[in-house]
């Protein structure tokens, strides 16, 4: 080396000086286990996400909740004989008050019981555990009914808590925003991304997205005061808020992810296709329809997929547009899917009461179905992905 | 025609002119086309319908003003504690949410080798956070922040107080359950920024002697600047107009002062929406107020929207002038 | 054809000159590498000396650019590689358990194909270098920038716009500019990855003066798939042909009386 070789060139032990080892540097060794660390939050979010919403719901899910309104009331032979953790929960005491409470005065509280349930109310339904699972899916003939019916009506003495409604008002709701979103979402994908000039495209995708742009409490609070009067008018059908409404602004919600997912299907389709189906002699809709379309076909699919997850999900759109939760398929009247029950109740609900847990319940159903639907959606567009790459 | 007879000769010279009207090519671009103008048609009659019903309610008193009188009289209501609210919520959601997802994907494109499980794994917990409804968050929010967490603490913190401080619904329970929603975006926008730079820089940068995180530091994160821009921007333009995370864990309908702790709770542009739609006594007399606040509410998410197009297309510009 | 090709390079091979024995640094034995299960270098043994110009030939996909990647553990930042044999640098084998790599590569500079400036200016592109080594002071960081800009002889063209971008520099001047970063750091041995194959001819020429020039102070391994280039800047030139290392000898050998019909069929021009 030359002898001007600054002195930060120093070299010592000739080439011996490489062999330190990586623990030379042991706050560049922290540095990069902290980063994978974090990097690892993702995941610990999913999995306290499904611990503690169904955390709350699992007594509902192990049957350990009883809601009836009247307990039967024992003898005082009958009291005597249960067990002491049976007969503390059966007087409603605490634990401290158990222990300092002797013989004699437990026997007192039992006789007030025996007295107490025989001014209760009479009705059957009273005695009965809603939160079981055959109340929760099947229909019961209340007092008061001539048959039987799915009823979900959580506030009052007797609580209701058939979750049938909400089942098919959130299935409801869903398909009509499909049956509006899918049609033209896919349209517009195939337009913007095989047909119209690349000019036009440059403000038509960014145009169409900004629509995901607009808060679901703007597309619900449209919904409410605007499209409700003006579909009214039109269709000319009795209820107000109803879950076509509903279904309709939910699809304007749905629009902007279902475009997004199919146009990106079609575009990742190779050129070398069209060009292909071009040489030939087709015209541009027909190498479209027959070429891109059908390659792309996953991607539809998969569009369709996550726009339904996405549907079931939304929550300000279906809160604002649904009122009373009764049981029918027709789209014309009202509907009260899953979320907006949980939303507008939640909040009166008692903490850790059955009520609450019951919406909790529905909680991890609504993670469940939207994780294994979003689970179909991104298997099916990247394997659609890594065909078209010739990955696969 | 049958196209397997090819025996018989084709009229040669009339096929190269332009043939009869081409009635299915019409109808397919017809339809396709109407669909696309069909939803940007919608889009502008919601933002017309908005801006022509509330720009005249949309004063410089309303944006100041507090709604600690009349909140639904649009002669008095202000939306400044909900500006507030909202602005704060989102502040603190992005001091959360950048560093982790930006992290995230630093360790994904950078550190881990693309086909580890690791990976994998991370990359299938993103995209499911990514699909979460957003009333799962809510309740999550509630379950895991606000009584977990925060009941927790006050256990420890104030054992033995007569009222929650932090079991109970609050700015930064809110920011925080926001910021688990929002990671995804973050993480992903990142991701994009992060692999669209150059592998040379990168070798260069290591052929040089720089250590791993000398590169990753130097080199490649103020590449990556614009992406987490982008990331952020959209994040908060995201999180701006969501109201089902925060129903249950901070937003309250009338909390007329400006929260000034972590542990306040706060009136939110987007629930007061949904309050003034749903809890008016006079939806009549409240409309002009309830459009100027939806105004309120898209300028807000839509200039980021805009802004969050804007860097991204200049980083794109950037990063092929680059290649 | 071929023999007008052979005449070309015999008079470029007469300005080279005879090839120096000097000491030998590099020292690969039994080297294989492997992506996944496909094999791209098979047992090569090589022993590359000190302060020469060492050339890699042979037709694409030999492995050559593999190789010179082995020699500063850049292939490393590929997933699924796997190496056995060993590859020794002053008598330490680079694989073994306790080098550490960067700083194997701050000894073993690289200058890549693709010309690779940081997005920064062209003071900046040579002082981040120079920051990772303890460089600090703008004194001393101000003349090694200079001393290496005019060891790539770019100084004059540049020395007027040194906190301008990088990136605005022509193609053969971005390489040079890459070079000036790369001896900064005063690095033993230099490795050069096809450092003027995407650069026009009078670009090369300057690239190719400059390598001549520079080795006196380094150890060059130099990648071409020039075979007039090979001629004319090294002193020794190794042949590769399917991973595996056919002929090694005096460029003036190699390219005069190669012992192998691979070798001869190759610098003929008769494949590849």
């Amino acid at each position: 080396m030359s002898s001007e070789a600054p002195s930060f060139a120093r070299r010592s032990h000739g080439w011996m000086g490489i062999k330190r080892g990586h623990r030379a540097r042991p706050l560049e060794w922290i540095i990069e286990k902290g980063i994978q660390l974090v990097s690892y939050s993702a995941i610990v979010m999913v999995f306290l996400i499904f611990i503690f919403v169904s955390r709350e719901a699992m007594p509902i899910f192990l049957g350990q909740m009883d809601s009836a309104a009247v307990r039967p009331a024992l003898s005082v032979d009958e009291a005597m004989k249960l067990p002491k953790e049976d007969l503390r929960k059966y007087l409603d005491m605490t634990p401290d008050e158990f222990v300092k409470a002797d013989a004699e005065v437990i026997k007192m509280l039992v006789d007030l019981r025996i007295e107490s349930s025989a001014n209760e109310t009479t009705d059957k339904d009273a005695k009965l555990n809603t939160t079981q699972w055959s109340h929760l899916l099947g229909p019961y003939q209340w007092t008061g009914y001539t048959k039987p019916e799915y009823i979900w009506q959580p506030v009052g003495t007797i609580h209701k808590y058939n979750i049938v409604p909400l089942l098919v008002g959130s299935l409801k709701v869903s398909f009509v925003a499909l049956a509006f979103a899918l049609p033209l979402a896919l349209g517009a994908a195939i337009y913007v991304s095989q047909l119209a000039n690349p000019r036009t495209k440059e403000w038509l995708k960014p145009a169409i997205e900004l629509l995901a742009g607009l808060p679901s409490v703007v597309l619900g609070f449209f919904a409410m005061i605007v499209m409700a009067t003006f579909l009214q008018s039109v269709f000319g059908y009795a209820t107000r808020l109803n879950a076509f409404l509903a279904g309709i602004a939910l699809g304007l919600a749905v629009i902007p992810l279902v475009f997004t997912i199919a146009e990106d299907a079609l575009s990742s389709v190779p050129r070398s296709y069209i060009q292909a189906a071009l040489a030939l002699g087709s015209s541009r809709w027909q190498a479209a329809y027959k070429i891109v379309l059908p390659a792309a076909i996953p991607g539809v699919f998969a569009a369709a997929v996550l726009g339904f997850g996405r549907a079931l999900g939304e929550t300000m759109i279906v809160l604002m547009t649904s009122s009373a939760s009764i049981l029918s398929w027709s789209v014309f009247d009202s509907a009260r899917p899953i979320t907006a029950s949980i939303a507008a109740e939640l909040a009166e609900a008692v903490f850790d009461g059955h009520h609450y847990r019951i919406l909790f319940m529905l909680g991890t159903l609504l993670f469940a179905v939207t994780f294994s639907l979003n689970l179909i959606g991104d298997i099916v567009v990247h394997r659609l992905k890594r065909r078209l790459e010739g990955k696969a | 025609m049958n196209p397997h007879d090819l025996s018989e000769p084709l009229p040669a010279p009339a096929r190269f002119k332009r043939g009869r009207f081409d009635m299915w090519a019409f109808l397919f671009t017809g339809a396709t086309g109407a669909c696309t103008y069909l939803i940007i048609t919608i889009l502008f009659v919601i933002l017309g319908n908005i801006i022509l019903n509330g720009h005249s309610n949309f004063t410089w008193r309303f944006l100041t003003g507090g709604a600690d009188k009349g909140m639904y009289d649009p002669a008095t209501a202000g939306v400044l504690p909900m500006i507030v609210g909202t602005a704060s919520r989102i502040i603190l959601m992005t001091i959360f949410v950048i560093p982790i997802g930006v992290i995230t994907a630093l360790y994904m494109t950078e550190y881990a080798s693309s086909t580890s499980w690791h990976i994998r794994i991370i990359r299938g917990a993103v995209a499911n956070l990514a699909g979460v409804p957003s009333i799962v968050f809510g309740l999550f929010g509630w379950g895991f922040f606000l009584n977990f967490i925060g009941q927790n603490m006050d256990e420890i913190l104030h054992p033995g107080g007569a009222s929650a401080v932090w079991g109970k619904p609050a700015l930064v329970w809110a920011s925080l359950t926001l910021a688990v929603m929002t990671l995804p975006v973050v993480v992903v926008a990142t991701e994009e920024a992060l692999k669209s730079i150059p592998q040379g820089l990168r070798e260069g940068s290591l052929a040089l002697g720089a250590t791993k995180l000398q590169t990753v530091l130097r080199i490649v994160l103020p590449q990556a600047m614009p992406g987490i821009l982008t990331g952020g921007i959209l994040a908060i333009s995201r999180a701006a107009g969501e109201v089902a995370p925060i129903l249950f864990t901070g937003a309250v309908s009338y909390y007329p002062e400006l929260p000034k702790l972590l542990t306040d709770p706060f009136m939110d542009l987007g629930y007061h929406v949904f309050i003034l739609s749903t809890q008016s006594p006079n939806i009549e007399q409240t409309r002009p107020l309830l459009y100027a606040t939806v105004m309120a509410l898209l300028l807000l998410t839509f200039v980021l929207n805009i802004a969050a197009i804007i860097v991204r297309a200049q980083m794109r510009r950037k990063m092929r002038l680059l290649q | 054809m071929a023999e007008i090709t052979t005449a070309r390079m015999a008079s470029d091979l007469v300005s080279s000159s005879m090839a120096p024995k000097t000491k030998e640094v590099i020292n690969l034995d039994q080297l294989s590498l492997f992506y996944g299960t496909s094999q791209a270098l098979k047992d090569i043994s090589l022993k590359i000396r000190e302060n020469v110009v060492t050339a890699f030939i042979g037709p694409s996909g030999c492995g050559k650019s593999t190789l010179l990647r082995c020699l500063n553990r850049m292939n490393d930042l590929i997933d699924n590689v796997r190496i056995e044999g060993t590859c020794e640098i002053g008598n330490q084998n680079i694989y073994g358990p306790d080098v550490d790599v960067v700083e194997l590569r701050k000894r073993v500079g690289m200058v890549f194909q693709k010309s690779n400036p940081f997005p920064k200016s062209i003071y900046e592109n040579i002082a981040f270098a120079l920051r990772l080594h303890g460089v600090k002071k703008k004194n001393e960081l101000d003349d090694v920038i200079e001393r290496s800009l005019r060891q790539a002889a770019l100084w004059e063209e540049v020395k007027d716009r040194l906190h301008s971008s990088g990136l605005g520099l022509s193609g053969g001047q971005q390489q040079r500019l890459c070079i000036a970063r790369a001896v900064a750091i005063q690095p033993e041995i230099l490795l050069m990855d096809e450092p003027a194959s995407a650069l026009d001819p009078l670009a090369t020429a300057k690239i190719e003066e400059l390598v001549m020039d520079l080795k006196k102070d380094y150890t060059i391994v130099i990648v071409t798939h020039n075979m007039q280039q090979a001629a004319r800047v090294s002193d020794y030139t190794a042949f590769f042909y399917l991973g595996r290392l056919i002929e090694y000898d005096t460029t003036l050998k190699v390219f005069t009386n190669p012992s192998h019909k691979q070798t001869e069929d190759y610098v003929t021009g008769r494949f590849g």
